[in-house]
């Protein structure tokens, strides 16, 4: 039932499901209905979207480990990407839509506000694993180098999750929720590694 | 700039679109009233709108009461208009204690019959870097504080919310310390700008607005106007105050408007007025510097942000 091809075929359904919440956004910006404060409505939408995909493409790695569930690590690449994408559009909102291309105050605001200074590295890290995603990619880099790179995806994850607490200002169940779940998975990560049958030489 | 004279309407403009209606059976009525409409104070906006200043343009009711702060009914800004429902803002009393002549417990009824309630429209600027123009009712603190006859030594004023939990879902949580607790200097109480709200667009004030009173001190961050008023006390020392108590490197006792001193997680320099598409400059004490910056001389205003 969990074969490689049912997740495979499970992938444009995913897909549109995963791609239709930025498709109802922008409709609703566009047209009006984002709310009394749209430009921010539709940045924290994003953003949350972006984090919890990043925490979903975790979780779909330690699911793998499970027997049954093997493949389901088939989808990691696309909900990575879709993470980016996100990631992308978040970011983008706040340099065009929420500051207008005022690259000076943006600068400033990247230094000086620790909040902005997470996702921002957070959003710096993303680049180089959704641009080493390709087959092609992991070919030219060789498996090695290429995972290595991809462990960049924790201190994204962290990050993320980090700029996001400081963000809220009082009631920090939410992302702590967040940091709770990456660091549980952080954690069954090293559990495994340090448990890995050595080989006897 | 000019702003303030203009935006003050006397109470003889004010006609009779909003009076505190003291029979239960009238107040009744007008509580159906303002709770079926969005849409009455749409017609004669022109007492508003002509006491604006030529920059700012009102804000809609809807605006004003869908998108607040109000963490007694949730820390979401939709949250106060979706959980304030069951909230009960009448009968109220407020109790006035600590260095005044008689200390007592008035019903607001009796306070709303010895004072004048005029029209105000205020910018408001929230310290998360947006703002609104809101058109206010109510009354000059300082009438009510030349009531109770506030003993020389009290030097400050203390304001505290109504703690009701059953009404208010956010206080079932611990986000912030309850009740809510906000202060402010005598000078700054007796400033005519600072007034006691009870009403906006000529509804009585709607529970997720701090009903049925709160105070409204526009050249500070909104969070300085404490909503849903049950005590006031004064005293000689300075008063703990809730953001501050919670997060002093964030959020000072004075909280002045002020574009140059940065918030660490909001550049103070710019603000979004609800409405509009760009940001604007974010004005010195919100643009009310004529008025009130005599207060602040002698003080260093980074270093009691």
């Amino acid at each position: 039932m969990f074969s490689t091809r049912n997740f495979n075929r499970s992938k444009p359904v995913l897909f549109i499901i995963i791609l239709f919440p930025s498709l109802l956004w922008a409709f609703q910006f566009v047209t009006g209905n984002l709310g009394v404060n749209p430009i921010e409505k539709l940045m924290d939408e994003l953003g949350l979207m972006a984090l919890r995909l990043i925490i979903i493409t975790l979780m779909i790695t330690t699911l793998s480990n499970i027997r049954p569930l093997k493949s389901i690590v088939v989808l990691r690449r696309m909900i990575g990407l879709f993470a980016f994408y996100y990631v992308c559009l978040h970011f983008s909102t706040y340099i065009v839509l929420d500051h207008f291309l005022d690259i000076q105050f943006i600068i400033q605001d990247i230094i000086k506000r620790p909040f902005i200074t997470f996702g921002f590295i957070s959003f710096l890290f993303l680049i180089p694993l959704a641009s080493t995603s390709t087959n092609n990619m992991i070919k030219r880099l060789g498996f090695k180098l290429w995972k290595k790179i991809h462990y960049l995806i924790y201190p994204v994850a962290i990050l993320a999750s980090m700029h996001f607490y400081v963000l809220v200002r009082a009631d920090k169940t939410e992302p702590v929720i967040y940091m709770g779940i990456i660091i549980l998975l952080l954690l069954h990560r090293i559990f495994k590694r340090l448990t890995r049958p050595q080989l006897v030489q | 700039m000019k702003i303030l004279g203009s935006e003050i309407t006397p109470y003889k403009t004010y006609l009779n679109r909003r009076k505190f209606i003291k029979g239960s059976l009238a107040s009744a009525m007008l509580a159906t009233v303002a709770s079926s409409a969005f849409a009455n104070h749409d017609s004669d906006l022109s007492i508003y709108t002509k006491n604006l200043n030529e920059n700012d343009k009102l804000n809609s009711y809807e605006e004003i009461t869908t998108y607040n702060n109000f963490y007694e009914f949730g820390t979401h800004k939709k949250h106060p208009h979706l959980n304030s429902g069951n909230f009960k803002p009448r009968p109220w009393t407020i109790k006035i204690d600590g260095l005044v002549k008689k200390p007592q417990t008035f019903d607001l009824e009796k306070i709303l019959s010895n004072v004048t309630i005029e029209d105000r429209v205020y910018r408001l600027r929230c310290v998360e870097a947006w703002s609104m123009v809101i058109p206010w009712q109510g009354f000059q603190l300082s009438e009510l504080i030349k009531m109770v006859e506030p003993l020389s030594s009290a030097k400050y004023v203390q304001f505290v919310t109504v703690f009701r939990p059953e009404e208010m879902p956010g206080q079932q949580k611990r986000t912030i310390i309850w009740p809510y607790r906000e202060g402010l200097r005598m000078d700054e109480a007796m400033n005519p700008l600072t007034i006691l709200a009870t009403g906006l667009y000529g509804h009585e004030m709607p529970n997720q607005n701090g009903a049925p009173i709160r105070l409204v001190v526009p050249w500070k961050y909104g969070f300085k106007s404490i909503k849903s008023i049950v005590e006031i006390r004064f005293l000689d020392t300075q008063p703990e105050t809730s953001w501050e108590t919670l997060a002093p490197w964030e959020y000072g006792f004075y909280a002045n408007v002020n574009p140059n001193v940065n918030h660490p997680r909001w550049s103070q320099g710019t603000e979004r007025r609800i409405g509009e598409f760009k940001r604007r400059e974010t004005l010195m004490f919100n643009g009310y510097e004529e008025e009130v910056a005599h207060l602040y001389k002698d003080l260093d205003l980074t270093k009691f942000y």
